[in-house]
């Protein structure tokens, strides 16, 4: 139609329906959102927290991968060669320098992998003993949480969904097992293991490791689980009075039904975050059990025992004990500063 | 099925106690349901009326045994329904809708998921497809899009969240629905879709309902008979348009006179009747009758004994001494 100008005519081409593709085009449909992809999806935008994770996965790959391809190990002293006098040169190097029969060597244009962290007083390198401290306890943080996890979570749940009389006894076994003093009974503990495991346990993968680290396995498993319980239970006591749990039994579900569909399901952001919030305060009780002697079996080295020696030289060799206190300052803050992330991300509460 | 009972339901003198605790180690029981008996016909819509807290949820819930019944008799198609076996196999033909959209859906769980739970539960399909296509099937009765099965219940709004609940309680093919005020969260024209919803699916799939609620405009809508509850206790059973015609019992006509009515002339001319005090306490409950105390015909004999709930005309049942 034509138009006039500076006429107030209403243009009609505005005004043509929509087709059935414009229509169409119009609706959009945002892709399903799951709970989990919201949580990571916030996560990454807490710098600290992506930081600390990026902090932890490094720590972690180079406990598991430097010592593959590391020339030393963890026990070798390097002025011992068999057949040989004992090299003493190679003691207590300091950073980034050799020893005698290395330095030929290098006059000789071999190439020699430098002792970034020195030598310890027996002539081990000690960059690969703080590698292989750290492995220990990611290790033992990381098994330690996984068993208070599983003991927890069994407890905590059959605790809350079944309530009355099971519920009151099982609460009350908790609060006794709350008022031991956990320090004393990973002490008595491991001074007891000590005589009656260390037999049982020549040949095996655990030789190495020692008996102290079981019993501390041991003594998680038995008194750290508490807490945890404890708070799942109280997870389910609410959670189970929900209108769909009801619906879920109307349907003839079961207990365990009910309880690994529903309930657990919807604490699982407590779950995560309790338990890696678990894992540094493990590894801070195995450093500093380690520190007191009651940790790993010598040679084998852990954070807290390299600490412990390392105050024998503390005024020549100070590094010694800085190196190892900081990788483990590194990992317990970036695993509470990641935990702390995560609760935030998940904790459905904060979801505004 | 070769003999079929009239009655698909029948309720004989439940009773449902809850222990509270009123002190140190010392329990009451307060009488949520207190001696209720009625039937419910194959293929009827019985309503369930009654003020906050009278135990309409708990009748219901009771019936499908969500609540072990303190005492009293259940029985579904001619059968008692009491030990475990019975209430596995019950809960194949029985099942719930429930008042609250929100809460009763798992927010972690899909939408195929939720509905599928009770064919999961009871393994009612050989394989994945099959679910699938009941799971799309039932999402088609209630009129959801069957785009929406891959998606999490906070997706969708009141009503929608409420159909996805009726999908889920029409997944095992059930006979007897008990609907527990499944409209009254939601707003008035998503109501009345919900509740024409109800009425199809019952001419499609010869539902039963036990229909619970508060709004009496919604009961009369969809219930062939309407039982009125007062403290525990039922205090008048009778067809739907008898009992809104003719109420006999003294609280169901002043419930009834609180209806709204559409006309304002016929409005006016109403007297509603304003009931003084407040509903007792079931912890204590009065003597007697339990309406005594609010009751404006209330005798000393009503004090004394408890009236049955008597047949006073064919099919209307009340239970008070005046009548």
């Amino acid at each position: 139609m034509d138009k006039r100008p500076f006429s107030m005519q209403v243009d009609l081409d505005d005004f043509i329906p929509a087709t059935e593709k414009e229509k169409e085009y119009m609706v959009t449909m945002r892709p399903p959102s799951t709970f989990f992809k919201d949580g990571i999806k916030r996560l990454k935008k807490n710098k600290v927290a992506v930081f600390s994770f990026i902090v932890i996965v490094i720590i972690t790959l180079a406990a598991i991968f430097v010592p593959i391809f590391w020339p030393y190990s963890y026990d070798q002293m390097l002025g011992v060669v068999p057949g040989k006098p004992v090299d003493n040169s190679f003691l207590n190097l300091a950073p980034f320098q050799y020893g005698k029969s290395e330095i030929d060597q290098m006059a000789a244009g071999e190439k020699i992998t430098p002792h970034i962290f020195g030598t310890d007083s027996q002539g081990r390198d000690y960059f690969i003993r703080v590698v292989y401290g750290t492995r220990i306890s990611l290790a033992v943080g990381f098994f330690a949480s996984i068993i208070v996890l599983i003991i927890g979570l069994a407890v905590g749940s059959i605790s809350g969904y079944a309530g009355g009389k099971v519920d009151l006894v099982i609460m009350r076994i908790v609060d006794m097992i709350y008022s031991l003093p956990d320090m004393l009974m990973v002490i008595l503990l491991a001074s007891v293991m000590k005589q009656v495991l260390e037999s049982s346990l020549d040949g095996t993968v655990f030789e190495k490791i020692g008996s102290n680290i079981i019993s501390l396995f041991i003594v998680f498993g038995l008194l750290y689980w508490v807490s945890m319980a404890r708070l799942i239970r109280g997870q389910i006591l609410s959670l189970k009075e929900q209108e769909y749990v009801l619906a879920s039994k109307a349907g003839g579900a079961r207990g365990t039904w009910i309880i690994t569909k529903h309930l657990i399901p919807n604490c699982f952001s407590v779950i995560v975050i309790s338990t890696a919030l678990q894992i540094p305060s493990a590894i801070f009780t195995e450093s500093y059990l380690s520190f007191l002697g009651l940790g790993v079996n010598a040679p084998m080295p852990s954070l807290g025992s390299l600490a412990s020696e390392a105050l024998n030289g503390l005024s020549s060799y100070p590094y010694r004990l800085v190196i190892p206190a900081v990788v483990i300052s590194l990992i317990v803050l970036s695993l509470n500063l990641f935990g702390d992330g995560l609760r935030d991300a998940f904790d459905p509460k904060l979801n505004v | 099925m070769s003999e079929k009972t009239e009655n698909l339901v029948e309720i004989k003198h439940l009773k449902e106690y809850f222990n509270i605790n009123v002190g140190f180690f010392k329990t009451k029981p307060l009488k949520a349901v207190d001696d209720v008996s009625f039937d419910i016909k194959r293929g009827e819509t019985l309503g369930l009326v009654g003020e906050s807290g009278c135990g309409k949820t708990t009748v219901g819930r009771t019936i499908l045994n969500l609540y072990k019944p303190t005492a009293g008799e259940i029985i579904y198609d001619g059968k008692s329904v009491k030990t475990k076996d019975d209430i596995k196999e019950f809960r194949k033909k029985a099942t719930m809708v429930f008042q609250d959209p929100y809460s009763s859906l798992n927010p972690r769980m899909t939408v195929s998921d939720i509905i599928a739970e009770p064919l999961d539960v009871h393994k009612m399909y050989k394989s994945q497809e099959q679910r699938r296509e009941r799971v799309l099937e039932l999402m088609n009765y209630v009129g959801l899009n069957s785009e929406h099965a891959s998606r999490y219940a906070h997706e969708f709004s009141g009503g929608q969240r409420q159909r996805i609940g009726i999908a889920r309680s029409l997944a095992i093919d059930p006979e007897f629905i008990v609907c527990d005020e499944p409209v009254s969260a939601l707003d008035v024209s998503i109501q009345a879709q919900v509740i024409n919803m109800f009425d199809e699916l019952q001419e499609k799939l010869g539902l039963t309902y036990l229909f619970i609620a508060h709004d009496l405009l919604v009961v009369r809508h969809i219930s062939d008979r309407i039982g009125v509850m007062y403290l525990g206790k039922m205090v008048e059973l009778a067809d739907a348009k008898e009992i809104y015609d003719h109420p006999q019992h003294p609280y169901s006509v002043s419930l009834l006179s609180a209806v709204p009515v559409p006309d304002p002339k016929e409005a006016r001319a109403n007297k509603r009747i304003v009931l003084s005090g407040d509903i007792p306490s079931p912890l204590n409950a009065p003597s007697g009758c339990p309406f005594r105390t609010r009751c404006p015909h209330a005798t000393q004999k009503c004090a004394e004994s408890m009236p049955e709930l008597k047949e006073i005309s064919s099919g209307h049942y009340a239970a008070c001494h005046i009548l």
